[in-house]
């Protein structure tokens, strides 16, 4: 570091006159770079690659005895009576339903709670703030649909509650259709605001302090500062979030759904995943539901693809 | 300076009192959990239970414990948490290591593209569920490892660390003449923790917490994990294949809330310890450049 600049970095054409290049071993031995990808190379091949055959059931009348190259195949046929099925076209507005909702609370909620945070001053307080509010995440819906199942109760503790709150009857929250979606989507945004603020944290903690010192100068109060230094200085992160948010736009949570439903609340939270689930491995429709699937996924792909394009785009982001 | 003004202070005051309060409802919901399990039958039948037990008891905790499934279903998933991450770990961290060498590694956007295109699309349920019985791993601990051992959001994050690391470091490996494998064993893994412990966290929450994959792939109550045993007891209150006698006592309020007690300890445990890093972790793998 210390030497000048020509001795340090002397350029490749007059160094490979007079001496032997020296080459990096790190060069050389390629091999074992490659020996150290092939792990993860083959077992993707077998646990993603190999599946991904399976989809041609979704063009056949797939029967397991018969196996993928001798059964029946059927062409559209699935995909035809999919679309003309009344209760398939309620399970994507279902599915469209939380998925959406659920993707702007989940922007907004942990934006807004990012900004009250950051006006926390008190360390200690800021990090137990975070350290309760991060946890959730950090539960499975198993345990979660357990313990609200529990909760919503008729005999509950949230009922007890109200009625000693508002003196109202008892609220039938699993079964009610309408109640249902309310504690899906509450329960979703409950377990994860405090983990998706992390990134808008980090990214508050970035902004340059001498902005605020300039706008305290010009007379500015901490209303005026976080409209407009600190909302502009966190746009391009949200533009990344929210649109990369947008390539899930069909995944309305498998797990949270599947844990939670019960055939009493089928026609307002049925969502594609938990119907798939259903048709295939509970009801043997093999092919019909690898049809659904497929098609699911084929969407998913084409909204990735252009979120990613989007977020490339507007915020400048890159995945690698 | 704004935070001397009035508006300000009153300010402050309210959004402290709003933020503790919603805090504190992130954690209400496991201490109701917990006073419950703590609780005799009765009132918590009844419905009478808040914050703090009433008749305090440990019976819940001795009847679950008295279950022989809910130790077995413990301790596989004890062994698929600690046997799953410790493989995931070693071919993430490999792969991300050489994948992190963009100009010495030939094909590497090819390898890239080949781990990308598996999280834009996949085969879905059925066909996975296919390729496992055809396996033969239906019934076995392989059965709950194999098919998540690679994790590309986790190569990624991991790349990513390795390519920050100053080239210096490096170089004064290579001058010390070491190859490939020693490079990444004594000095990218040494310096990289913070990371390391990060995806480790995730991968430790997500074998510990996963429950589907036990569903479809056990067809035995003897060989399910610890989630997917609660989740047939708690969710599904399937007891088809439990004598008469457990499913009584396992189907107690107070005993179910133990039972998911039990089930959370594990990660109340390893959480406070591995904050710091996976706030660290998931900032560097979503703000970057």
């Amino acid at each position: 570091m210390n030497q000048t600049v020509p001795t340090a970095q002397p350029s490749k054409s007059t160094n490979t006159k007079h001496m032997k290049p020296f080459v990096s071993p790190l060069r050389k031995h390629t091999w074992m770079l490659h020996l150290m990808v092939l792990p993860a190379v083959v077992f993707t091949f077998i646990f993603a690659y190999i599946p991904m055959s399976g989809i041609l059931m979704a063009f056949q009348h797939y029967k397991p005895k018969h196996g993928l190259f001798g059964s029946e195949w059927v062409g559209l046929e699935h995909f035809r009576y999919m679309l003309q099925n009344d209760y398939f076209l309620q399970i994507v507005g279902n599915t469209l339903f939380f998925a959406v909702i659920k993707m702007v609370l989940n922007l907004v909620v942990p934006f807004v709670f990012a900004l009250l945070l950051n006006e926390v001053r008190k360390s200690i307080i800021k990090r137990s703030i975070q350290t309760l509010v991060y946890l959730p995440h950090f539960l499975s819906w198993v345990v979660l649909a357990g313990i609200l199942m529990d909760m919503l109760s008729q005999t509950g503790i949230v009922n007890q509650f109200l009625t000693w709150l508002l003196g109202i009857k008892p609220i039938f929250f699993f079964g009610e259709g309408n109640w249902f979606r309310g504690v899906v989507i509450v329960s979703d945004v409950w377990k994860e605001f405090g983990f998706s603020t992390i990134v808008f944290l980090a990214a508050l903690a970035g902004v340059n302090p001498s902005l605020y010192e300039a706008a305290e100068v010009d007379g500015a109060n901490r209303w005026r500062q976080t409209l407009h230094i600190t909302i502009p200085a966190l746009m391009p992160i949200l533009i990344v979030v929210g649109t990369l948010a947008l390539g899930g736009v069909l995944n309305a949570n498998f797990d949270q759904i599947f844990n939670m439903y019960n055939s009493l609340v089928y026609d307002k939270a049925d969502i594609i995943d938990t119907f798939v689930y259903r048709e295939g491995l509970l009801s043997g429709q093999f092919s019909f539901a690898t049809a659904v699937g497929l098609l699911k996924s084929f969407i998913s792909l084409i909204l990735i693809v252009i979120s990613y394009l989007l977020a490339y785009r507007f915020a400048n982001y890159r995945i690698f | 300076m704004y935070h001397k003004t009035t508006g300000y202070r009153i300010f402050s005051a309210c959004n402290h009192l709003f933020l503790i309060t919603l805090s504190i409802l992130c954690i209400l919901p496991l201490v109701h959990l917990m006073a419950v399990s703590f609780s005799g039958p009765a009132p918590a039948n009844a419905g009478l239970i808040t914050f703090w037990p009433k008749d305090f008891t440990i019976e819940a905790y001795q009847k679950t414990f008295d279950n022989p499934n809910f130790l077995n279903s413990t301790w596989i998933s004890v062994q698929r948490t600690v046997l799953g991450t410790a493989l995931s770990m070693t071919v993430t961290t490999c792969a991300a290591y050489a994948l992190s060498k963009e100009k010495v590694l030939g094909g590497r956007n090819v390898y890239m593209w080949y781990f990308i295109f598996t999280m834009l699309f996949s085969g879905g349920i059925i066909p996975g569920y296919m390729l496992i019985t055809k396996l033969g791993l239906i019934n076995t601990l392989w059965a709950l490892i194999l098919p998540g051992l690679v994790g590309v959001y986790n190569i990624i994050l991991m790349l990513n660390f390795f390519r920050n690391i100053p080239r210096e470091l490096e170089e004064a490996a290579v001058i010390d003449g070491t190859n490939h494998f020693q490079t990444f064993l004594r000095v990218y893994l040494p310096i990289s923790m913070p990371s390391i412990a990060t995806i480790t966290l995730f991968i430790i929450v997500g074998h510990w917490n996963a429950y589907f994959d036990g569903l479809i792939y056990m067809r035995e109550v003897e060989k399910l994990p610890l989630a997917t045993l609660l989740q047939t007891i708690v969710v599904q209150t399937d007891f088809s294949n439990m004598d008469p006698e457990t499913v009584k006592k396992l189907s107690q309020r107070t005993v179910k809330s133990a039972q998911i007690f039990i089930s959370l300890i594990p990660i109340l445990a390893i959480y406070p310890f591995l904050q710091k890093y996976f706030v660290h972790g998931i900032v560097l793998g979503a703000v970057k450049e």
